[in-house]
């Protein structure tokens, strides 16, 4: 039977039909790898190869992997919870208990999402830090770095307006807290307060607002600021690593280079 | 000219790997070439296969997270009743506690604006790029602006009540003191650990430093009227 099914999917993945849609053939040469990342939309942003010591755990930590698992993961149970969403006061906190008591796995759902999004904001600052450590800003890289603090801004801001679609004294009383802030900014304050909230208040258009925010307008701003980031990774030469063992940089001492130089 | 030549020029001569590179080291970068080739590996499936991985395993945690804990839901919102204290998203209560000691104006508008332009301008400013020990060079007058700005820091801070923040600058600060006292060929590992940190490394670690505690003290700390409360004894 397996050998049967092999015969089969052979046969699919020979066919006119497989091979208009994945260019790149089946064979396992390094040819037929490489053009499986460099004929694909997506992997094309990838480079086709790497270097080995890019790899290992120490030096990334796979943080930045991660943060992008986080993303995928949010916008997979994101899109089923808006199946169960009005962005409406009070349908909005009624829908979130019966994603409680009706919706099944309905709280399974709401604590993946949750809980992805708190790991999402706590990995882009991980991310940020380990990135600054390594030195991985210094040039070519400038500025993939500052697309990553544009990305940790979006993170934030997405975070933060998911924060109020519960509709609860938590969800309504942080958001109020924070766009007060808002209203401090010299001249413009109330105004950015105004346009931010859609009222002087939180109340239904804020909470439709920040709906929109969160489900539409970030989520689509956020893709297209990774895309830049990926592909600037390859563009800047690959992840950055470390071009010296630091057991051997100690020995040379920069009088020695000075004198060297001269 | 005291300097009459301020690089050293060499040539790759290695052309079956790569096409001829002639390459100029100047005096304040290093010139370290470890090795010629680098051992290089397919995207796909190499570091397709580990990124998947990754991405499962952190599946795996936080489906076992969702699993085991409970995302928080408190009564529905209710504007003529505010809960005491009202607590920003956790990421934010480092800002909420500056926001206890100083103006909205300040600590909601100045310094988050002031965070997002330096995060941004920190690759492009030479300072950020040198990797030498920030007392290897000009031990002395750096020292004394290291004195100027973190007593002025200090007393800034306590001249506001923010003690939080004081404790992890102090701690900072004694760190780079001993670092200044050190050198590439202390006996203590830890020493010479300092000694080579340059000074981009030492502004980030207080941020990081004072990022930490005042979130955790946003987060714990915190109860009625911002009073200090212990959070074992709620």
């Amino acid at each position: 039977m397996p050998g049967k099914t092999d015969e089969i999917l052979k046969k699919i993945e020979r066919s006119r039909v497989w091979r208009s849609i994945f260019r790149s053939g089946t064979g396992s040469s390094t040819l037929h790898h490489a053009l499986a990342i460099q004929q694909s939309v997506f992997l094309h942003l990838f480079s086709t190869k790497v270097r080995k010591r890019m790899l290992s755990v120490s030096s990334t930590w796979y943080l930045g992997t991660l943060t992008l698992g986080t993303f995928i993961i949010l916008i997979v149970t994101g899109v089923l919870l808006m199946l169960y969403y009005h962005p409406s006061v009070p349908q909005a906190y009624a829908d979130m208990k019966d994603l409680q008591f009706v919706v099944s796995s309905g709280v399974f759902l709401r604590n993946l999402h949750r809980w992805s999004a708190q790991a999402m904001v706590f990995l882009v600052f991980a991310h940020m830090f380990k990135v600054f450590y390594r030195g991985a800003y210094r040039a070519p890289r400038e500025f993939n770095w500052v697309i990553g603090v544009v990305l940790l801004l979006i993170t934030l801001l997405l975070s933060y307006t998911g924060y109020l679609l519960p509709w609860d004294q938590l969800a309504y009383w942080a958001i109020t807290v924070g766009s007060n802030i808002s209203s401090a900014v010299p001249l413009v304050g109330s105004k950015i307060h105004f346009l931010l909230l859609g009222g002087n208040q939180v109340n239904a258009n804020a909470l439709l607002r920040f709906y929109v925010l969160h489900c539409l307008i970030l989520p689509l701003v956020a893709l297209l600021f990774i895309a830049v980031h990926f592909w600037r990774i390859r563009k800047d030469g690959g992840l950055y690593v470390h071009q010296s063992e630091p057991q051997k940089a100690e020995a040379l001492d920069e009088t020695e280079l000075v004198k060297e130089a001269k | 000219m005291s300097d009459p030549k301020d690089f050293v020029a060499g040539v790759d001569s290695d052309q079956r790997r790569s096409p001829t590179r002639v390459v100029f080291v100047t005096r304040r970068t290093s010139a370290q070439v470890k090795s010629n080739y680098e051992e290089q590996v397919q995207t796909y499936p190499e570091v397709l296969f580990r990124v998947v991985l990754a991405i499962e395993i952190l599946a795996i945690v936080l489906v076992a997270v969702a699993l085991l804990f409970n995302a928080p839901l408190e009564g529905i919102a209710d504007p003529t009743h505010t809960p005491n204290p009202a607590k920003a998203p956790w990421y934010f209560l480092g800002l909420q506690e500056l926001l206890h000691y100083f103006p909205p104006v300040v600590a909601g508008v100045l310094v988050p604006t002031l965070l997002i332009v330096s995060l941004v301008i920190i690759p492009y400013f030479h300072i950020n790029i040198e990797a030498a020990g920030l007392f290897l060079q000009h031990r002395r007058r750096r020292l004394q602006i290291f004195y100027i700005l973190a007593i002025g820091l200090i007393a800034f801070l306590v001249a506001f009540h923010v003690y939080v923040a004081v404790v992890p600058s102090l701690i900072i600060a004694i760190l780079m003191i001993i670092a200044a006292n050190s050198s590439p060929q202390s006996h203590s590992a830890s020493c010479r650990y300092l000694a080579r940190k340059p000074m981009a490394w030492w502004v980030m670690t207080w941020f990081l430093f004072e990022l930490i505690v005042l979130t955790a003290v946003g987060t714990f700390f915190r109860g009625p009227g911002w009073s200090w409360v212990l959070p074992w004894r709620s």
